[in-house]
């Protein structure tokens, strides 16, 4: 018997991935959620059928997200995370001896109920006594905030679903009034490849460029996503990604990755034409 | 309700027509949508095919004695009724029929001056003559409110020959008069109680709503169920009491509705009646606690008053329709029609109208709580980026309108067309209005006033989308000779 998860990238590509076993699967008031064992991927999450993580990739996703903005602001203290049940963006945090508050919001109780009985080692930090975990809208959330956190970091699924609300004006703008004058905002910015996830990208980039001062984009190669190919946004009100990275401290921290180097980190924001073009036409 | 609401004839029988492959030698001639591949392929094949014409299975809206005539009873039954009919010219010909039925030429109609349109074009078609209840004005929201019993009393007593009063149940604000009381007025006195209920289906189904115009005791009611009924847009039912000739207003919709009614209208009025009768109190108190939970939200913001059941005074607000969520914007400096405009240009959100001090957002069984998240957030960001000092707003103040003629005379009579600022004095024949809420600012047969004038250029400044008059760009009016 072959048995076989697959999702479609655009309305005519698919990728599909051997299934062993499939060990959860639930519908929350939000989504259906699902987690496969599977013999490439290990452990893969999916929410609607989307792939959100699988324990063989997920490292690049999470390293990306977290150390980017970590090098480039010289004191981090106070963190909001706004999605994320999985527990990846705060297992990678919690790595910094220097950070103060990380405040978790995920809307849904269930992926994080989930994830710490199937994915224990992406859970590994959700205890961590500097996490504070809100099960909340955040939309809702964010909108009490002002002046208060150096870095939030959206990472959210795609704008098609319940996330919808974490890729609009009103949500980029109320992050804006949440971070301190020197805080930067990171988000998982999509795709640039098939054509609808490219729109979706553009929509959010030319919303964070008319909101924030600096407003980049970098990529990194996730294969379990779509076209292999993902995007992030780096949006900040003071501190530019490549220019106010700062290597040698980053570098006597000591901590081992897998994917993110400050040699690569640099080499991110280089991006091809046809995204340069994409992205120069919004902002 | 004494009757099975669990059936839906028309849509029964749409299904068994669908199941027959009937061979279509009759209008409509896409013939089930083949013969118009792009509108099929827009709308779908399952809309198309139920696209069909009046025939023995399917009954005629004309003269209704099967399935149609069916599911009027089964409405009648589920809105507590004596009639019901469905309604395929929107509430605009729900309300037309149901002055037409009541009132003939001549005739006097107590109403209040903050009726949509549809009323006073009735008039127009029918000659009456209207007299005008003033609305209590909240002078610190600026909007018009119910009529009070004092003053409907008076204008009764006044005009012991009208023969119908008209009640706004509820106003576009979700503002309610005493309509109860006001039905035993016109009774007492001879005459019949109508109501627009344009926005108040979910009174007849949801718990602690305002009473609805049929347990009140009015005598014919106007319903909009594409509006919180869920049916689609231009459907609609007109209610009548005990004491109306249901053959004669039949006669009167013949007048004007069309002989070839849409059978996807009156199948949604079906479904949606069903769907209310069944789950109807669940899904309206769900609305409910998502307008509550806004304006919670709202009010916490600061700056903006969402206002609700507080309201109540007992007369000329007796009563609020708490689905509503209207929001007074002014104290941030920003008129209602400008806090409109900027949640869909920048925030991609469409709210149901803006006027010069509030927004109205229309909250119904479709919402969700994400999506009021944004339209929190959306008001949120707005106060933080668009404040503004607000002296210099206009407040919205009620202006009595002074009838010179009827409506009618007035619509008909010879006119000529004068620059709009020069018109002050002089009679209007047209009408005059900010859409939405379609509520007449001048209608034919008014006198002019400078402070009509200065309120509409106000308006049309502030970016209201104004209409009525032949000329679009309403520089000129027409006026009587």
């Amino acid at each position: 018997m072959e048995l076989w998860f697959s999702e479609f990238h655009a309305p005519d590509v698919k990728h599909s991935i051997r299934v062993n076993n499939h060990l959860y699967s639930k519908k929350s008031e939000f989504q259906q959620i699902d987690i496969f064992d599977t013999p490439e991927f290990g452990r893969v999450l999916t929410l609607d059928g989307n792939v959100i993580l699988t324990e063989r990739d997920e490292f690049i996703y999470d390293e990306m997200i977290t150390h980017v903005p970590m090098s480039v602001h010289p004191d981090i203290k106070d963190i909001l995370v706004i999605g994320a049940g999985d527990g990846g963006v705060v297992k990678e945090l919690a790595r910094y001896d220097t950070v103060k508050r990380i405040d978790l919001v995920e809307m849904d109780p269930m992926v994080l109920e989930a994830c710490r009985e199937y994915l224990p080692e992406n859970a590994s930090r959700l205890d961590d006594d500097r996490v504070y975990i809100y099960f909340d809208n955040a939309l809702r959330f964010i909108r009490r905030c002002k002046d208060e956190y150096d870095l939030i970091i959206v990472d959210s699924t795609d704008p098609f679903g319940p996330s919808e609300g974490y890729f609009t004006r009103e949500f980029y703008g109320s992050c804006y009034n949440a971070l301190h004058q020197d805080g930067i905002m990171v988000n998982q910015q999509g795709s640039p490849f098939f054509r609808h996830d490219a729109l979706a990208m553009q929509r959010s980039h030319h919303l964070i460029a008319n909101i924030f001062p600096v407003s980049r984009v970098y990529q990194a190669h996730i294969p379990t996503y779509a076209a292999g190919y993902w995007l992030f946004g780096f949006a900040s009100k003071k501190y530019h990604p490549v220019d106010d990275l700062d290597p040698e401290k980053w570098l006597k921290l000591n901590l081992e990755t897998n994917y993110y180097t400050t040699k690569l980190h640099v080499g991110a924001f280089y991006l091809p034409a046809f995204l340069e073009r994409m992205l120069m036409e919004v902002e | 309700m004494k009757m099975n609401q669990n059936s839906a004839p028309v849509y029964e029988a749409l299904q068994k027509f669908r199941n027959m492959r009937v061979v279509p030698f009759d209008v409509p001639g896409h013939k089930h949508g083949r013969g118009n591949p792009e509108l099929t392929a827009f709308l779908g094949q399952q809309c198309v095919a139920v696209d069909v014409n009046s025939m023995k299975p399917l009954d005629n809206l004309c003269h209704p004695v099967s399935v149609i005539r069916e599911a009027e009873m089964l409405a009648a039954d589920a809105f507590g009724a004596a009639n019901a009919f469905l309604m395929v010219g929107g509430t605009t010909s729900s309300v037309q029929s149901m002055i037409l039925s009541a009132c003939k030429r001549g005739d006097k109609i107590i109403l209040p001056r903050n009726v949509h349109r549809s009323v006073i074009n009735a008039l127009v078609l029918c000659g009456a003559v209207p007299v005008y209840v003033n609305p209590e004005v909240d002078t610190r929201l600026g909007i018009s409110l119910g009529m009070e019993r004092e003053q409907v009393q008076k204008a009764i007593s006044e005009n012991p020959d009208a023969v119908a009063v008209l009640v706004n149940n509820p106003t576009y604000y979700g503002i309610c008069s005493d309509i109860k009381a006001i039905a035993k007025m016109a009774h007492d006195a001879g005459m019949l109680c109508l109501a627009d209920e344009a926005h108040g289906t979910h009174f007849y189904f949801g718990e602690n709503m305002p009473v609805s115009a049929m347990a009140a005791g009015a005598d014919m009611s106007a319903v909009s169920m594409h509006k919180s009924g869920g049916s689609l847009t231009q459907s609609s039912l007109l209610l009548t009491g005990e004491n109306i000739n249901s053959g004669h207003v039949r006669q009167i919709i013949n007048l004007t509705q069309t002989t070839s009614g849409s059978y996807l209208l009156m199948s949604s009025l079906d479904i949606s009646r069903r769907n209310l009768a069944l789950r109807g109190r669940e899904v309206f108190a769900k609305v409910v606690s998502m307008a509550n939970y806004a304006r919670d939200e709202i009010n916490s913001i600061g700056g903006y008053y969402a206002f609700g059941s507080e309201l109540i005074n007992g007369n000329s607000i007796f009563d609020f329709d708490r689905t509503k969520l209207s929001v007074y914007t002014r104290d941030i400096g920003l008129a209602g029609i400008e806090v409109y405009d900027i949640l869909r240009d920048e925030y991609d959100i469409q709210i149901e109208f803006g006027d010069i001090g509030n927004i109205l957002a229309y909250l119904s069984m479709g919402d969700r709580p994400q999506e009021l998240e944004r339209l929190v957030s959306a008001l949120a960001e707005i106060r933080r980026l668009y404040e503004k000092d607000k002296s210099g707003l206009l407040s919205q103040e009620y202006i009595d309108p002074e009838v010179v003629t009827s409506p009618q005379e007035a619509f008909y009579a010879r006119k000529k067309s004068v620059p709009i600022k020069e018109s002050a004095g002089l009679v209007c024949s047209e009408f005059v209005m900010c859409y939405p809420p379609g509520i007449p600012i001048l209608a034919p047969g008014e006198r002019i006033t400078k402070e009509i004038l200065d309120y509409i250029l106000y308006a049309k400044e502030k970016g209201c989308s104004m209409t009525g008059p032949e000329d679009p760009d309403i520089l000129n009016i027409n006026v009587l000779v």
